[in-house]
């Protein structure tokens, strides 16, 4: 499994989150957990997807991903798990 | 599993706080390079660099991309070249041509650094070391990504004052030769007491022969970091200064130390050391001075600072120790001047003088950095200047280094700029006191005695 992180932040708008599973479903993308929070008018989500089944590089997801984001005028990120757990846990 | 507050914290440090890995550097051995035939020679290392390197960039930049984290620079360090050249180099003008191809080879790869264009002197030299050392006016005056290091002095073998002396002159040349551009050769130029064998960060990285044929080795950074980290504990004790410095160094270095391993794998080098440091940069909230500032005082130079800086220095390395497998380079804070926007406007307000660095370098790492000096310095003062840091990494078994610019043709009260990385620098003044006829005695100092401690 590659575990990987997706954030995303920004401004509160509808379908934030269709749009990006849409995406992920399409490119065979399992989303592990979710979890989402608006503070303020400020939509806040955390993904922990699965990696390892997509045939896309690394890389281009995370630019497309970005580019989604950037259409719908929000922040998406796209990083391994690895350093979260490196830095967080012993 | 990760929570939500701690992805968020490690983004704010990336994003806000300017957290990143501030090089990886392949460390390569040239010994096997070694030809009586000049141009063989050149040829060999450019082969052997390209063969090593060649994915080095483009892994730093996948790496970055997948963790999101800022790798920024990608280096390369190799066998101090007074080693590899001493067979087919028989004046310093066969020397600078190794130094073209180091540089052509670092442009061919896209590494905006390669250092070890080095000789180690600290007891004597052959006539290699010395026309290595007379060429690196002319090797760092005709190239961009080269760095040059010499290790005049060590704690095992005293200071080799002759090469101290005569370094005083090349800084100067150095200087002349490159005056057109704030004389910036000599900030691609130091020398060193107690030089490690695998300092990832420019301009004294080279590739010891201790080391293995490669390695990888990796600088952190983070001094934006824990400068946040310290903004919330303002009126805390020192118990709670000192865990905070702990814990934000740890996490740094964890960074690190996942790079390093990630490189490694991919590159199929082995993983060699994470430096422990705190590298500020120009960047506005990217500075130890402003640490030093957090923690208490009104500029970086107020009495406290030497205090105040050792303590986070020990903090550093105490919380980044746990942090990674194997530790070592430089280890500590760094304390550039033109590298750090802090320590600009603690010079401009007054309140940093070289004085004050000199003792601020005893407690922290590495020396007088990126120090931007009148043009007119004399060669002897740069010499005394030099002597006296090598004497303090000597007698308190430390690494300590020099890296002054005498910028032609300035004087205090001007700028020095060099662009990029290496910042811009105030012109600082020199104590002219005259010191020839010291500087001008022949031989070294014999190392000191490591007993009666007083």
């Amino acid at each position: 499994m590659k575990k990987t992180i997706i954030t995303v932040v920004g401004k509160d708008t509808i379908g934030i989150i269709a749009k990006v599973c849409t995406y992920l479903a399409g490119n065979k993308i399992n989303i592990l957990d979710i979890s989402q929070t608006i503070v303020g008018g400020f939509f806040n989500m955390m993904m922990i997807v699965d990696m390892s089944t997509t045939e896309k590089q690394f890389e281009e997801v995370s630019h497309e991903l970005a580019q989604i984001g950037e259409e719908i005028g929000v922040v998406i990120k796209c990083q391994r798990e690895e350093i979260f757990d490196m830095m967080h846990r012993l | 599993m990760i929570n939500f507050r701690e992805v968020a914290e490690t983004n704010e440090m990336i994003e806000k706080e300017n957290l990143d890995v501030r090089t990886i550097t392949m460390g390569i051995s040239l010994l096997d390079c070694i030809d009586p035939d000049l141009a063989k020679l050149n040829e060999n290392i450019e082969n052997k660099i390209t063969s090593l390197a060649k994915d080095l960039v483009k892994v730093g930049n996948e790496i970055g991309v997948e963790f999101g984290i800022p790798i920024v620079n990608k280096r390369i360090s190799v066998t101090p070249i007074a080693l590899i050249g001493g067979a087919a180099c028989k004046s310093p003008e066969d020397f600078a041509t190794i130094a073209r191809t180091l540089d052509n080879t670092a442009k061919k790869l896209g590494v905006n650094f390669i250092g070890g264009y080095s000789a180690l002197v600290s007891k004597g030299s052959t006539p290699a070391d010395i026309n290595l050392i007379k060429s690196i006016p002319e090797a760092l005056s005709t190239t961009d990504f080269v760095c040059s290091s010499i290790n005049l002095a060590s704690t095992k073998t005293g200071i080799n004052m002759d090469a101290v002396r005569l370094m005083g002159e090349v800084i100067k040349e150095t200087a002349e030769r490159t005056k057109e551009r704030d004389s910036i050769g000599c900030s691609k130029l130091v020398v060193i007491c107690n030089a490690p064998d695998d300092n990832p960060f420019m301009a004294g990285a080279f590739h010891g022969v201790t080391e293995a044929d490669a390695i990888i080795n990796v600088g952190v950074s983070g001094p934006g970091v824990v400068k946040y980290a310290l903004s919330k504990v303002r009126d805390a004790d020192f118990k709670e200064l000192c865990d905070t410095i702990k814990k934000t160094a740890f996490k740094v270095t964890r960074v690190g130390e996942l790079v390093a391993n990630e490189a490694s794998k991919r590159l199929n080098v082995p993983f060699g050391i994470v430096d422990l440091s705190l590298a500020p940069t120009p960047a506005i909230g990217d500075s130890v001075a402003d640490i030093l500032e957090e923690i208490g005082l009104e500029y970086a130079g107020a009495p406290g600072t030497t205090a105040a800086l050792a303590m986070l220095n020990d903090q550093v390395k105490k919380g980044g120790v746990m942090a990674s497998s194997y530790v070592g380079g430089l280890s500590g804070a760094f304390i550039p001047v033109s590298e750090d926007q802090g320590m600009i406007n603690a010079v401009e307000a007054g309140a940093l003088t070289i004085e004050k660095l000199e003792a601020m370098t005893c407690v922290c790492s590495v020396g007088l950095d990126m120090i931007a000096i009148p043009g007119k310095t004399k060669a002897s003062t740069i010499s005394g200047i030099i002597a006296d840091e090598m004497a303090l990494g000597m007698v308190n078994q430390k690494t300590t280094a020099v890296r002054v610019i005498p910028v032609v043709g300035k004087d205090v009260g001007d700028n020095a700029e060099f662009g990029g990385l290496l910042g811009h620098a105030p012109i600082m003044s020199v104590n002219n006191f005259d010191c020839e006829r010291f500087i001008n005695r022949h031989g070294r100092i014999p190392a000191p005695i490591h007993s009666f401690k007083n």
